[in-house]
């Protein structure tokens, strides 16, 4: 008898919980997170700190937030396996996640043809929002146009008629070199190009490379390249006098995770996107910066900014939902605004790109460490085209 | 002119880092044969501790004795994985310390992550070589002059230790023979463990070296692999000359390519191996690898087909899996999807490497081009799946018809690296041709026809083309065409005389295997309702390789359950722990140590031994065991 009813208590504490655990709102989350631990680690701790601070403030609606995150890899392919995993055995209500570009599309091709809400972190492509968007994707970070034309605007201000360009050899670096010289030959009809040089993504020969652009004498370079090709690519053109004498343009290289690595190596005076840390002056990042760096012993990079924004973003988004169903929260994206440590920002109804924007400054040296200096912060909805234009570049 | 001089020089730099590695590669691979996948995991190893080494040492001194504790350092690793693990399997079929090698790889993929964290790490720049000087007006690293030296002095060095002192002598007649070497009583372990920590100790020196040039990560092993691969056959297996000479055109070809061509460099080194290898077929100092006589006799006996009990399994086997979906949610279906494509993946790989003795390196050529193909038809002609899934297979077997032509022209090591070059120029091609592939960002919206799109349906689907596939491939190895190709596999001059005509049954054979891959990638791009460059990469060629080794290379369809193996565990370890390469890595060694012939192979021949022991034990008669059986 005893044993029944323990065994009734046991049955009735499992039926409980599993009632307690349906109340949960579950999101799924995907990243390379074994094939680019630079950049996801960070990112993830961001992201947890979003979920136990939205969690300690009563959740949302009532109901407690829990993140599934799963790993890619790097793969599309085995991304859409985690994608599936996540939709049809963890029941998420929407995907989020993801940093390389092809794997953003596949995903959010799997999105429109599952019908499921897919909320992309950091895929740069401007593909995912305008030429390949679908209705069921949203767009945190700002795209490669958005970059491209905080860079083109300030290049435009500099006296440089010759321009070189390094870029990887992939669509990312491609179209970003295609944007940037659109709208930098835009603003400034008497600048030509003379020279380009495309290395395989992680594999520059970098000596070979800064010879064939200083053969070309240009007076500013555009460069593209990020990680161990950035640098090999600064190390060897900085000895070899490349960067002597001529202003450089350069996507990403402000963010931390680009720019720590170099040390005391990091160039000086190139133009630059990224993310200063250390001394961005507003309350929403020193509140950001100040929990962070209680909670982990160590300061965020732009990842960790990315993972804390993503979850904000998708906390709002439910928030603001009538339910969970696939067509509310896509109702319920289009116009939210949430808060990320830059300030607010919101999902534009038109494209379902957010106006998160970037820093955008100069490289120097301090104390032995790559930092940016006068940057200011670029807000996304000031780069983007207007909403009317962008709709037409959607299919 | 300047430039011209300039570039030059910074060529010849750029040669002499290649050089360090593969000249350790070839040494490797020349006496003990190894395909050695971890020779850039060593690399990797050797620059991240020269890295804690240099950040601690930095003057003139220490910076080179960092990078030799380092190198040192590296090659006891090296010795200890020769002796607890290669040592047991060299009479593994050749192949197999490929994927122990590559299990390696993996573990320390993971291991330098734990170690020493996620970022990306800068060395110091050698001390007191940091600057430049200036060269006709162009500033020039002072540290490119010392590699351009450092080059020919280890080349000098490596010359006079194979050529002016016994253990040389041995090591070149084992390169040329080592079975005889070992029959005049040379002590063979011994040497492979020397030429082992030899060739690590290079590769560890090589990684060193680009402290001050690169920065340190977890994936510069897999950048330079193949790389060095590259250099080592176009110079030449076993060739150090060669492997110097390769290493100097091929920098030298990307130096100036560049100035031309400036997106050149992804598909430069692969086109120069393919023309180098249809000219010369040993490369350009190479001599015709000689087979190990002891490693080159399977002594597994004829295959025969099932018996009654076997095909009465395999029914088992397949109305089992056709009530999956009745046992499995969605995703646990479309997990299994994967599996079926996998396994028509990996049998249409085994039948070119078990049957016809052709190890190809670049099957993933195959499986992509029947994805793109299949993709490509969707969205230019919006084709149906269903007839997408008979031109994909067919634009596989058309492409393969003009490539399988010079690849049969080889043999070996050779074959397999002319098959790398195909599938690596196919995937530079795909992803650089933006307009008509999407580049990186591929091709989506293929998605099945709406009978097979919902899991099930589709798992139907694979699983039917799965066993029509392996039943097709099996009735294909026991047809009067499957002995011809296993007859010029096991002794292709006996089988000239009876008038086998190599060329013409290996290239059809090619063709087909061709055909079935394609298949498994038209499959693959309508499950995943997309496809990217990375289908026809390297990984993905591994990924077949795994498999075929997993079930047991000298079987007919033991890849089948090789497939479901390292599927189903890979898929499951990477969503279930956070160092899915570490473990998986670990697995494949144990899995190889267990079952030296594969999980299948090794399986045939313990139950073979029991039913040999039973009978003698119940007829108590000397009869000789009969070798072989149902593979």
């Amino acid at each position: 008898m005893k044993t029944l009813i323990r065994a009734t208590g046991l049955i009735l504490a499992i039926a409980s919980a599993g009632t307690s655990w349906a109340a949960d709102i579950k999101i799924g989350e995907i990243n390379s997170y074994s094939s680019l631990p630079a950049f996801t680690e960070p990112y993830k701790k961001g992201w947890e700190m979003a979920v136990e601070e939205i969690n300690a403030a009563g959740g949302i609606k009532g109901q407690k937030l829990v993140v599934v995150s799963k790993d890619d890899g790097g793969k599309p392919g085995d991304a859409l396996t985690a994608a599936n995993e996540l939709v049809s055995k963890e029941g998420v209500v929407m995907v989020t996640g993801s940093f390389f570009s092809n794997v953003g599309l596949a995903v959010a091709d799997f999105a429109k043809q599952k019908k499921v809400f897919y909320l992309a972190a950091e895929p740069l492509t401007d593909a995912l929002v305008w030429s390949k968007g679908n209705d069921y994707t949203f767009r945190l970070r700002p795209s490669n146009y958005v970059q491209a034309s905080m860079l083109a605007q300030e290049a435009a201000k500099l006296p440089a008629k010759r321009w070189a360009t390094i870029a990887p050899n992939y669509e990312y670096g491609q179209s970003a070199v295609a944007v940037f010289k659109e709208l930098l030959q835009k603003a400034r009809p008497d600048v030509e190009f003379v020279a380009e040089q495309w290395p395989p993504q992680g594999k520059i020969d970098a000596g070979s490379v800064a010879q064939a652009i200083e053969a070309a004498k240009p007076e500013a370079i555009l460069n593209v390249t990020f990680g161990a090709d950035l640098v090999k690519l600064v190390r060897e053109g900085t000895t070899r006098e490349l960067f002597k004498d001529r202003s450089v343009v350069s996507f990403l290289t402000g963010e931390p995770e680009y720019l720590d690595p170099l040390q005391a190596d990091a160039p000086v005076g190139w133009i630059v996107t990224g993310y200063p840390w250390s001394s961005i002056d507003t309350a929403d990042h020193k509140k950001f910066l100040d929990a962070y760096m209680a909670r982990y012993k160590d300061y965020p990079r732009l990842g960790s900014v990315v993972g804390y924004s993503l979850i904000k973003s998708a906390a709002a988004i439910l928030e603001r939902s009538k339910s969970t169903q696939v067509d509310d929260l896509i109702t319920a994206a289009k116009g939210v605004t949430f808060d990320t440590p830059f300030g607010p920002a919101s999902f534009r109804a038109a494209d379902h790109q957010s106006t998160l924007g970037a820093f955008v400054g100069k490289t120097a040296v301090k104390d032995g460490k790559g930092v940016m200096v006068d940057f200011k912060y670029q807000s996304g909805s000031d780069f983007l085209p207007s909403e009317a234009e962008a709709a037409k570049l959607r299919p | 002119m300047d430039l011209y001089v300039v570039q030059f020089l910074t060529g010849l730099a750029n040669a002499a880092s290649l050089f360090l590695v593969a000249s350790g590669l070839s040494l490797i691979f020349g006496v003990t044969r190894i395909v050695n996948f971890a020779h850039g995991a060593f690399y990797m190893l050797g620059a991240y501790i020269a890295y804690s080494l240099t950040v601690r040492w930095q003057t003139p001194l220490g910076f080179w004795a960092a990078l030799l504790v380092a190198s040192a350092a590296v090659a006891v690793v090296g010795v200890i994985i020769e002796t607890l693990l290669l040592r047991r399997i060299y009479n593994a079929p050749e192949l197999l310390q490929l994927l122990a090698t590559f299990g390696i790889t993996l573990i320390a993929e993971d291991a330098v992550r734990l170690i020493w964290g996620p970022e990306d790490l800068v060395g110091p720049r050698a001390a007191g070589l940091s600057g430049a000087v200036s060269i006709l007006g162009n500033a020039m690293p002072i540290y490119d002059f010392v590699l351009i030296l450092l080059g020919p002095l280890v080349f000098g060095l490596l010359w006079l230790l194979l050529h002016r002192s016994r253990w040389g002598l041995l090591v070149r007649a084992a390169t040329q023979d080592r079975d005889m070497v070992n029959a005049l009583g040379v002590n063979q372990k011994w040497l492979f463990t020397g030429v082992f920590a030899l060739g690590v100790f290079l590769a560890a020196f090589g990684g060193g070296l680009q402290i001050p040039r690169d920065a340190v990560t977890h994936f510069m092993d897999l950048s330079i692999i193949t790389e060095v691969f590259v250099i080592v056959v176009i110079g030449g297996l076993g060739s150090i000359g060669g492997a110097f000479l390769a290493a100097i055109i091929v920098s030298q070809l990307n130096a100036f390519g560049i100035l031309i061509l400036p997106g050149i460099s992804l598909v430069l080194m692969f086109a120069v191996m393919a023309v180098v290898l249809v000219l010369r077929p040993w490369g350009l100092l190479g001599k015709q690898v000689v087979r190990s006589r002891i490693a080159a006799l399977p002594d597994v006996g004829a295959w025969k087909p099932f018996d009654r009990t076997g095909r009465l399994a395999v029914s088992l086997a397949v109305f089992l899996a056709v009530l999956l979906p009745f046992l499995l949610g969605d995703y646990g279906i479309s997990v299994a999807s994967e599996v079926m494509i996998a396994i028509i993946f990996a049998i249409s790989l085994q039948f070119l490497m078990s049957v016809g003795g052709l190890d190809s390196f670049g099957h993933a050529a195959n499986l992509g081009l029947g994805a793109y193909g299949a993709a490509l038809c969707v969205q230019y002609f919006g084709m149906s799946m269903e007839l997408a899934m008979l031109t994909g297979p067919l634009i596989a077997a058309a492409f393969a018809v003009v490539a399988g032509w010079f690849c049969v022209r080889l043999s070996n090591i050779y074959f397999a690296m002319l098959t790398l070059a195909y599938a690596q120029i196919l995937w530079s091609i795909v992803f650089q041709w933006v307009d008509l592939t999407g580049g990186d960002n591929g091709i989506v919206g293929v998605w099945p026809s709406e009978w097979a799109a919902s899991p099930n349906a589709y798992y139907w689907l694979t699983t039917a083309c799965a066993v029509g596939v392996v039943l097709a491939i099996r009735y294909l190895t026991f047809s009067p065409f499957g002995y011809s190709l296993r007859a010029l596999r096991d002794s292709p001059m006996r089988s000239a005389t009876i008038g086998i005509s190599q060329r013409h049954i290996q290239h059809v054979a090619f063709v087909i295997s061709a055909f079935f891959a394609g298949l498994a990638g038209v499959l693959f791009a309508f499950q995943k309702g997309s496809i990217f460059p990375d289908a026809l990469g390297i990984s993905t060629s591994v990924d077949g390789l795994i498999m075929v080794l997993l079930g047991g290379f000298n079987t007919v369809s033991g890849s089948v359950v090789g497939a479901v193996v390292y599927k189903v565990s890979s898929i499951w370890l990477m969503s279930n722990t956070d160092f899915p390469r570490l473990i998986l890595g670990s697995v494949i060694v144990v899995l190889v140590v267990l079952f030296p012939q594969g999980i299948v192979g090794t399986s045939q021949r313990l139950l073979e031994t029991w039913r040999t022991r039973r009978r003698l034990g119940e007829a108590n008669v000397g009869a000789p065991a009969q070798k072989g059986g149902v593979a």
